[in-house]
């Protein structure tokens, strides 16, 4: 659950699927992006993150799923202090990450099968125990029909709910997602946003981060407000996550 | 409806598989590799025409023979001859006529009409037995037995610097030979990068996608090396096509007796796409390691 920054003795990470104390991130000997984070994210809650652009959304995503490192405070996931675990150790922990970017990032070499069934070969399964998943999961996110598609011919929407299929095909324990409607119309968001409340259902933790305040409004889950690198508002906007 | 069948689904290669690309760096490692097994050819063949003149030199003595007092040069040659044969170690002793002897010496004289007016010593050609030559100490013990003035050359001079020219020409080839495999080794790694740099975003997302730093790495081996082997083998053919060109224009001897080929020679171009492919695995691999640690 979030807590107001700087709140000493609130963290607790025991428990928490993700905790910040004190954290501060800057690319090189640049100013720092984000400063003094403190929060922490109960297993199986719903947060949005938002901000203006360049209020380090993306960053603190980045810091989320390993992709950065914090230049000050500590940073707990799945209970770990990630500044001590190994660099051959941290493939791991973001296996228990899914990501999906405004971009997408698929791979265009790939078919829309192929590019769900991703993580699960990286992880080694062999294809004979995933093969059912992946048509499943592609059938659950409305791409039944388009299993054999490669990316390029997919519309806007198809490829952000394949994103999001390859994102949460080895049942990570956080999905995080960078503006996943920043690319769809209104009605495909909606759509999407419905795809995370499920599968936050089902026990996954969710943080999105967007810049839609309709979308934010709509669901009622609760925000973290990032303002120049600070979290400035933290809790529910409609409701509870 | 989708006719796709999940259970006739074969997964696809992780990197995409052609690249405008790899024809050029084809073309630049089977062009590395082809003048690498030229190298290696022309090495061998200047090793056996070495071993060639050193057998020859070796395997052969001259006496120089100057006439005593009232004995003619023919039968001061003849007589050095004759106390050379037989011995052990000696195989055939042959005294050169005079015109020979002449011919010898003539291009440090130039062309003087009479040289009878001239000492010119006489010349014994002396076949030492291969497996167990005479020394030029015991050859010219037994000449001084006789009472002859001369002296033995046993080659021993020519023989060092055609040795020494040899070895020279060997460790030529073989720092040629490490050039190239390095220059192979740049290009591919120049290639790598640009490969990894070029597809960024696939090691991304199988960076976010949990894989291993070492398994991206090892997909850019494979790759690189699979190609490079690829390109070895053409280097290889056409070195190999080359050799065997010269070969059949100089029948037994090959282009000329100065660079003899022979058929097994063309056997050394053989580990060239092997070689190839494990430098540029290596190279992909430190490169990738580097890359992707910085991109990650």
């Amino acid at each position: 659950m979030p807590r107001q920054p700087h709140d000493e003795g609130a963290l607790d990470a025991d428990g928490a699927v993700l905790a910040f104390d004190d954290v501060s991130m800057r690319y090189g000997r640049a100013p720092e992006t984000l400063k003094d984070l403190n929060f922490s994210l109960a297993p199986g809650s719903f947060h949005f993150l938002t901000g203006a652009s360049g209020a380090g959304k993306s960053s603190l995503l980045k810091l989320i799923y390993l992709a950065a490192k914090p230049s000050k405070g500590l940073m707990h996931l799945f209970g770990q202090d990630v500044s001590a675990v190994p660099v051959k150790e941290q493939p791991m922990l973001r296996r228990r990450i899914g990501v999906v970017f405004q971009e997408f990032r698929l791979l265009d070499h790939m078919s829309a099968f192929d590019n769900v069934a991703l993580p699960l070969r990286i992880a080694g399964r062999k294809p004979d125990s995933y093969r059912q998943d992946v048509a499943e999961l592609l059938a659950w996110v409305g791409l039944r029909s388009r299993m054999h598609a490669m990316p390029a011919t997919l519309a806007g929407g198809e490829k952000q709910r394949l994103a999001i299929a390859r994102a949460v095909v080895n049942r990570p324990d956080i999905l995080l997602a960078d503006e996943p409607t920043g690319n769809v119309d209104h009605e495909m968001g909606l759509r999407i946003l419905r795809l995370f409340v499920e599968l936050n259902r089902l026990g996954t933790t969710v943080l999105i981060a967007t810049h839609d305040q309709d979308l934010v409004a709509r669901s009622g889950k609760p925000v973290l407000h990032l303002e120049e690198g600070r979290l400035t508002q933290l809790g529910p906007v409609g409701g509870a996550g | 409806m989708s006719d796709f069948d999940p259970l006739r689904w074969k997964p696809a290669p992780f990197l995409p598989e052609a690249d405008a690309r790899d024809g050029s760096l084809i073309f630049v490692v089977a062009t590395l590799c082809f003048l690498a097994c030229l190298t290696a050819l022309a090495v061998l063949a200047t090793d056996r025409a070495a071993r060639g003149w050193s057998d020859q030199l070796s395997g052969q003595a001259t006496v120089i023979v100057r006439a005593k007092g009232a004995e003619t040069p023919d039968s001061a040659a003849a007589r050095a001859a004759e106390a050379l044969s037989g011995l052990p170690g000696v195989g055939e002793v042959r005294a050169l006529e005079k015109e020979k002897a002449e011919a010898l010496i003539a291009p440090w004289l130039g062309d003087i009409a009479d040289l009878d007016d001239l000492p010119v010593p006489r010349l014994v050609a002396v076949d030492l037995d291969p497996k167990a030559p005479a020394t030029p100490q015991s050859l010219e013990k037994a000449l001084k037995a006789q009472g002859l003035d001369a002296v033995v050359d046993d080659h021993s001079i020519w023989l060092k610097d055609i040795q020494r020219a040899a070895g020279f020409a060997r460790w030529v080839g073989l720092a040629v030979f490490a050039l190239i495999a390095a220059a192979a080794g740049a290009v591919v790694a120049f290639a790598t990068r640009a490969g990894l740099t070029a597809r960024h975003e696939v090691v991304e997302v199988l960076h976010l996608a949990g894989a291993e730093n070492d398994f991206i790495a090892r997909l850019f081996q494979m790759r690189f090396a699979r190609m490079a082997a690829l390109a070895g083998l053409f280097g290889a053919g056409g070195a190999a096509i080359m050799g065997a060109i010269l070969r059949l224009m100089g029948g037994g001897q090959g282009l000329t007796p100065v660079l003899p080929i022979v058929w097994t020679d063309l056997l050394a171009v053989l580990p060239c796409p092997v070689a190839a492919g494990l430098v540029a695995a290596v190279a992909a691999r430190l490169t990738a390691q580097a890359l992707i640690a910085k991109m990650t």
